[in-house]
């Protein structure tokens, strides 16, 4: 797929540019103080929006209650540093940005609920939100219906392109091509056991991993999916020992992760010896946390983002974060994803010069973030980030050790054509 | 209970749920909130036909969630298929079917949806489908004269069986999302305020038709049947009443309310999913009905439009806390008033009228707390 998307016409792309042009002088000043009378509420919201002389209005919309409340905790606690960091640097267009956050509950029509709510009644300006794809798929229609902006962080099986989304996770191109690349020129890994809770993220990245792994002309030994919650993996850990695959391509989420990796262990696959080799992208250090690191170590998982990441933005995150909410505290992908979400809104806010949703829009394709824990990330066209794609190596003390990382970043493709 | 259709008392109560209904929370809310309430409401009809197959007929359903679901997936199937035409969908490599199946490679139309793109078909299949299915449960379980515990397990494992069925079936069904993204109801756009407003209306007459439904049935031969049934099984088969027919039927009328609610559910919200179709949901609707009541037919709506509002409004206020506010909730009421809030306004705010408006004050209802109705029920 190219640069170019099809709603863009060339009058809109030359807007933008000068748009951008013109807040090059703002730009410049990003850390510093913007003044808000030279913004009057007026101009720079002209669709009702909570944005006051001092004050702008987003929400925050993830599980703190139920089944993902474990996982979304993470992204609640990165959205409300970043904002907390964003006001502490002068707000955007001089305001002070307030939160409203919402409980989606693991539950996707309260999440539908709720992001009506928050558009309808509230008005906020953004919503930062949502973790799995059903509670995406819930929300998406009452955003386009009533134009608001999500800042969706998970990793997702792609297949989206919505004007009303801007995806700080990797799709799931992005996320796998690398991973099984890497296996196969650097582990001379051959075959492959693909498997996964059932759903769409699974099902759709598992896909995609078979399409790639026949073009490199290897083999897939096996490919099984288990219900979401399931415990009892023993059957196909006998016929990973029987087949024999160099790889062990592993899609399990949330709870199911547990008894997966010390039943893959109290079996004897001891990971260490990468024989076979398991390869996740569904394990971040969250994850880790419920697995326990020793169940777990020598694994490798292939995503944007570990908390060993060594860089400086990076070193201040982690610093930022744990002063924030505990030296306890781990940081996965997505956690990392959804710190983004604030920084990129600010910064089309500033560039568009204006809260209103449209020109966000327009303004966003080519933000470039360049203080991303993760190191450096541009919005594509297509809404979703270009990033890089790392492979990390699980330790023992349940963080990872980044053993790999692409030369360029990976260009985002949610409809990837051959892998369909 | 009287042997009429209504006493006065009655009369009164429904004129003042409707009123509530019909005028007071259109006037008084915005449309947001408004289409939150007919959201609740379509509980209340779940709640409804728990009243009359739990309170009255002693079967306790732990599986109402199996028949809403029906109805509400029979609904969101017509809908997906109306927002599928090949013009929406032009991007699909199949264009012309739901997107979920396209994800999930299925390039033809199972033969099973078909039947859904006809609108009168979809409304008889949101009854008929749920009903045969109630059907072939309480034939199989009442028959065998399985009851009580048992029934209500069973009807559990079954709401369990049927979500992992839809959550695995993906391609089919749309699994864990449910069917989402549905836009218009034979050409005209269910999502705006308006349609909304409109469908409100709709729904609160469609209630307001399954309680006087519910009622005629509660004051017929049949009503007392049902309750002689709760308290004494044997008694009633002895009589030469085939008690497996009875029980059949009002379960299925449950049934059928229920799923009514469920259609509701979709057009007013917009999607489906597995979420109401398994043990939790199953169980929130027979906390709907204890709360208000299990013996009241306008309990059973007061019960499921106060649980719902405290939901969200606890949600909303107390993002992190509000679940600890709603097991409060419950607990209270199942310990303060066994019998729920119609409970509650019967044994005090009654006699309180009856004194003001000189008369003498009705009877203590005969009726069971829920543990001895439980009790009962198991033996």
């Amino acid at each position: 797929m190219s640069d170019d998307t099809p709603r863009k016409s060339p009058i809109a792309t030359r807007r933008q540019v000068l748009a951008g042009i013109s807040a090059l002088p703002f730009m410049g000043m990003l850390g510093g103080k913007v003044n808000a009378a030279d913004y009057p509420t007026a101009e720079v919201n002209t669709t009702g929006l909570a944005v006051t002389d001092d004050k702008v209005t987003v929400g925050i919309l993830h599980s703190v209650t139920g089944t993902m409340a474990i996982s979304e905790t993470g992204s609640v606690q990165a959205e409300k540093l970043a904002i907390k960091q964003i006001n502490d640097m002068g707000g955007v267009l001089g305001r002070q940005i307030d939160f409203i956050q919402e409980d989606g509950a693991s539950d996707w029509p309260t999440f539908a609920e709720k992001a009506k709510k928050l558009l309808v009644q509230d008005k906020v300006a953004s919503v930062m939100g949502c973790w799995t794809s059903a509670s995406r798929k819930a929300v998406l229609p009452v955003f386009e219906q009533y134009n608001g902006m999500l800042y969706y962080p998970t990793f997702y099986e792609g297949l989206e392109e919505s004007p009303n989304v801007i995806y700080t996770g990797q799709e799931a191109t992005q996320q796998i091509i690398a991973g099984i690349d890497w296996v196969a020129q650097n582990k001379g890994a051959k075959s492959f056991y693909l498997l996964g809770s059932d759903y769409i993220w699974p099902r759709t990245s598992n896909k995609i991993a078979r399409k790639h792994i026949d073009k490199l002309g290897l083999e897939v030994v096996g490919e099984e999916y288990y219900p979401l919650g399931h415990t009892q993996f023993n059957s196909v850990i006998n016929k990973i020992k029987l087949r024999k695959p160099d790889v062990i391509y592993a899609i399990v989420v949330g709870g199911s992760n547990v008894a997966f990796y010390k039943q893959l262990k109290a079996a004897g696959i001891d990971m260490t010896k990468e024989k076979p080799l398991l390869l996740t992208i569904s394990v971040t250090e969250d994850e880790i946390l419920g697995i326990g690191g020793e169940n777990i170590v020598g694994a490798y998982a292939c995503m944007k983002y570990f908390q060993s990441l060594p860089n400086d933005n990076n070193a201040e995150f982690v610093k930022a974060f744990k002063e924030m909410w505990g030296d306890e505290i781990v940081i996965g992908d997505v956690t990392q994803a959804a710190y983004l979400g604030p920084w990129l809104w600010k910064m089309a806010v500033e560039k568009a010069g204006s809260f209103d949703i449209d020109k966000v829009r327009e303004a966003s394709p080519g933000i470039e973030f360049t203080k991303a824990p993760e190191g450096y990330v541009r919005i594509h066209e297509n809404h979703h980030l270009w990033s890089k794609t790392r492979v990390g190596h699980a330790l023992d003390d349940g963080q990872y050790e980044v053993v790999f990382e692409t030369e360029d970043l990976v260009e985002p493709d949610p409809f990837p054509e051959g892998y369909q | 209970m009287n042997a009429t259709l209504y006493t006065r008392r009655e009369w009164i109560a429904l004129a003042v749920l409707a009123a509530l209904i019909l005028i007071v929370f259109p006037a008084t809310m915005d449309i947001f909130r408004l289409n939150l309430v007919g959201k609740y409401l379509t509980y209340a009809f779940v709640a409804a036909g728990l009243v009359l197959c739990w309170g009255h007929g002693g079967i306790l359903s732990l599986g109402q969630g199996i028949f809403f679901g029906l109805g509400g997936y029979c609904m969101a199937m017509f809908l997906k298929l109306e927002a599928s035409s090949p013009e929406n969908t032009a991007i699909q490599s199949t264009p012309g079917i739901p997107d979920f199946m396209d994800w999930n490679q299925v390039t033809e139309l199972p033969f099973w949806w078909i039947p859904f793109k006809s609108f009168p078909f979809t409304l008889a299949a949101v009854i008929v489908v749920p009903v045969v299915f109630a059907y072939i449960i309480g034939a199989a379980m009442f028959k065998r004269r399985v009851g009580g515990v048992y029934f209500a397990i069973i009807t559990q494992a079954i709401a369990a069986i049927l979500t992992i069925l839809i959550i695995g079936q993906q391609g089919y069904t749309g699994g864990v999302n449910g069917i989402t993204d549905l836009r218009t109801l034979l050409g005209w756009d269910i999502r705006t305020d308006s349609a909304k407003f409109i469908l409100y209306f709709v729904n609160a007459a469609l209630l307001i038709v399954v309680l006087l439904l519910g009622q005629a049935v509660r004051v017929s031969k049949f009503g007392r049947l049902l309750i002689a049934m709760r308290d004494k099984e044997d008694r009633v088969r002895f009589s030469g009443y085939s008690v497996a027919d009875f029980k059949i039927f009002i379960f299925c009328l449950a049934a059928a309310f229920s799923a009514i609610g469920g259609a509701m559910f979709t057009l007013q919200v917009g999607f489906m999913s597995p979420s109401f179709v398994g043990i939790v949901p199953s169980i929130e609707m027979v906390i709907f009905a204890a709360v208000g009541g299990r013996l009241s037919l306008f309990g059973a709506v007061y019960g499921a439009l106060i649980v719902n509002w405290a939901k969200t409004s606890f949600s909303e206020s107390f993002p992190e806390l509000w679940l600890f506010a709603m097991g409060g909730l419950f607990i209270a009421v199942v310990m303060a008033f066994p019998n729920g809030l119609a409970g509650l306004f019967r044994s005090h705010v009654e006699p309180l009228l009856a004194k003001l408006t000189r008369k003498s004050p009705p009877p203590p209802a005969p009726d069971a707390t829920p543990a001895e109705a439980v009790k009962l029920a198991a033996e």
